[in-house]
């Protein structure tokens, strides 16, 4: 109980909403129980869940990181690849939920990560009367830190949380300091598809953007937002020195197909070799492990350095 | 007028009678599906403890209620009542425009809402934040009325419209709100992308009582249309200038089609996406089993859209569950085929 103050106290210094939700979470404590105001500026608490439903693979990460496993009972098509979640019941790709199919799994709180949809089910869902936690989703390491410690205060794991969210800072801290030590940054496209030889690639304000910064590369498809068709003449004006990709689904290229492409068939990219594959919800999931996904890119990007 | 009676038995044939029964069988069928409807879903509810939970019975576990009241019940009232709008929407379009190949989406409805919801999802987003996409049902029946409203200006000159600048107008239209749907969806993001896709691609998973009622509202206003639209019609199924003899204000009767339709479609379209098929489809099957005297047909369509629609969605939120399939799909899968099916068995039928 002293610690679990202790850890909540520490929190709020940094936080002040988060600390006192922590803090409200903690008073009632016969038994587990958390109150938070969620994304939709909702005010979501729950006593002892036994039947969790997660919606994210980023949400999903967290809960099980929390020690929760075993309470979850059904996550969402993108948690499939969370490790410990296959076999799960699957209720759907997060973006097409069904009203019904979330409550047909008997749940007593739904996290629901705040990309989701459709808005009209999360009403729905919202209105049913089960606990239904909204988790704010952004794509930066504080909005990470922010899942984790609304979920830690919900779940009543607010030490735990603490202790996941220290973690992700030192690793982040570290990496951030090998990454300051380098000279050169590598010019980087993240390649979402290449169908038909088509490049979609990740612009500004996208998740691979924030990762092949945190990784200390430079992206060189900085002239648009979001994951967009990109032309062979931009990749040409700028050729990069390594190419990021997802390593599952259709999205998933050999390195010959892709450097037989125009646009990449005489860059410093396709003469290294550099291809680099990685799982996607790792990758761009901005979970638990995003730190270990980013430090992973460095390596790739970076093997001079002591990773 | 007797000459209007005439042509009609003639063109009815051996059918004239065939609603007497087809009517009554299309009620019955209607009510069995809404009970199958309401008694299905991802949940395990027994039909026996259906009135139980209905009445508010204290045994009624506080789920089941939940899941009966505010999820299965307004889901099936709505899609027996996008059903019956689409359908009776395409019975009307089809005589209006004498053209069996009409369907909503020929006055613009259609490709309007569906630039208005890719306008309300990317611009809406970027400008006003996630709020925006609450109003999507707002703006996409609000898309759907303009771009009615504009083709029918389109196709007006000195008070006349004419029909076949309108179906033309329809296709112009149509492209050019794709275009402005394609330049939307460049600039989209990747979860609005997504969002749109699902949405196009219709769904009743977001039914509530308010989207249900609303619907119902226009349902009433077109309900009162039709008898003077399905007298008009019949009339004009044998040409506007014998229509206009027989006393049918043309214009009247084509500004009352295209507003009824245009309210049903915008309506349907908003609550529930864009379910293609049903307007289509419908009153042909009906036609080739029943007199095509509107009076009779409209009402027809309305049930059997109604019917069909309540069972897409019943396979739509049952055979990936707890997943669900979004309806448009169910739709073109069970619609296209048994389409064509009729179409093979019964080329004379049509054709002549």
């Amino acid at each position: 109980m002293q610690m679990r103050n202790a850890a909540v106290f520490k929190l709020s210094r940094r936080s002040t909403v988060l600390g006192s939700l922590a803090l409200l979470g903690s008073l009632s404590h016969t038994t587990r129980a958390g109150t938070i105001t969620d994304a939709g500026n909702v005010s979501v608490s729950v006593t002892a869940p036994k039947r969790i439903v997660t919606i994210g693979s980023a949400i999903t990460e967290i809960v099980f990181a929390l020690g929760e496993k075993s309470h979850v009972v059904a996550v969402d098509l993108t948690s499939m690849g969370v490790a410990g979640a296959q076999g799960m019941i699957d209720v759907g790709y997060m973006r097409a939920l069904s009203t019904e199919g979330v409550l047909s799994q008997a749940p007593d709180l739904i996290c629901v990560s705040s990309d989701s949809g459709p808005p009209a089910v999360l009403d729905a869902l919202r209105a049913s009367g089960v606990p239904f936690a909204l988790i704010p989703h952004v794509p930066t390491i504080e909005g990470i830190k922010v899942k984790v410690s609304l979920l830690g205060t919900l779940l009543d794991k607010a030490a735990e949380a603490e202790k996941l969210n220290a973690g992700i800072d030192a690793a982040f801290a570290k990496l951030a300091e090998k990454i300051a030590t380098v000279k050169q940054r590598p010019k980087v496209l993240f390649v979402l598809s290449l169908a038909d030889n088509r490049i979609m690639a990740g612009g500004h304000t996208t998740a691979a953007d924030t990762m092949i910064t945190l990784a200390g590369g430079e992206n060189i498809a900085t002239s648009f937002a979001g994951y967009k068709p990109i032309s062979a003449e931009t990749i040409l004006e700028t050729p990069p020195d390594a190419i990021v990709m997802m390593n599952t689904g259709p999205n998933s290229h050999e390195a010959g197909e892709v450097f037989a492409n125009t646009a990449f068939a005489g860059s410093p990219a396709a003469k290294a070799g550099a291809l680099f594959k990685m799982d996607g919800s790792y990758l761009l999931g901005f979970g638990p492990h995003t730190a270990e996904a980013a430090t992973e890119l460095a390596h790739k990007l970076h093997p001079e350095l002591a990773l | 007028m007797t000459a209007f009676t005439g042509a009609m038995e003639k063109l009815s044939g051996q059918q004239r009678e065939q609603h007497r029964i087809l009517i009554p069988v299309l009620i019955v069928a209607l009510a069995l599906m809404s009970v199958a409807s309401v008694a299905t879903g991802a949940v395990k509810i027994d039909i026996s403890s259906l009135p139980g939970i209905l009445l508010g019975s204290d045994q009624a576990s506080a789920r089941d209620t939940v899941i009966l009241w505010s999820v299965r019940l307004p889901r099936t009232f709505l899609a027996m009542l996008v059903g019956a709008s689409l359908a009776a929407s395409g019975a009307v379009l089809q005589g209006l425009f004498r053209n069996p190949l009409a369907d909503p989406g020929l006055v613009g409805v259609s490709s309007g809402s569906v630039l208005a919801a890719v306008a309300t999802i990317v611009l809406g987003q970027n400008y006003f934040g996630e709020t925006a996409t609450r109003l999507l049902p707002v703006t996409a029946f609000i898309g759907g009325l303009l771009t009615t409203i504009l083709l029918y200006s389109i196709a007006t000159r000195d008070g006349r419209t004419y029909t076949a600048t309108m179906l033309l107008g329809g296709i112009a239209i149509g492209a050019i709100a794709m275009a402005l749907t394609g330049v939307l969806i460049f600039m989209s993001t990747e979860q609005q992308l997504r969002e749109f896709t699902f949405w196009s691609l219709g769904s009743l998973g977001g039914a509530t009582w308010a989207k249900a009622g609303s619907v119902s509202l226009f349902m009433l206003f077109a309900l009162c249309l039709w008898p003077i639209l399905a007298r008009g019609l019949d009339r004009l199924a044998l040409g506007e200038a014998e229509a206009g003899h027989m006393g049918v204000n043309v214009q009247i009767l084509k500004r009352a089609a295209i507003v009824a339709t245009a309210l049903l479609t915008g309506a349907a379209v908003a609550v529930s996406g864009a379910i293609g098929f049903i307007g289509l489809v419908v009153p042909h099957l009906l036609r080739l089993v029943m007199s095509p005297r509107h009076r009779f047909l409209i009402p027809a369509a309305a049930l059997l859209g109604a019917i069909l629609l309540l069972a897409a969605d019943m396979v739509a939120r049952t055979i990936v569950a707890p997943a669900e399939l979004p309806i448009g799909i169910v739709t073109a899968c069970l619609g296209g085929p048994v389409f064509l099916w009729m179409l093979l068995t019964n080329v004379r039928k049509i054709e002549t």
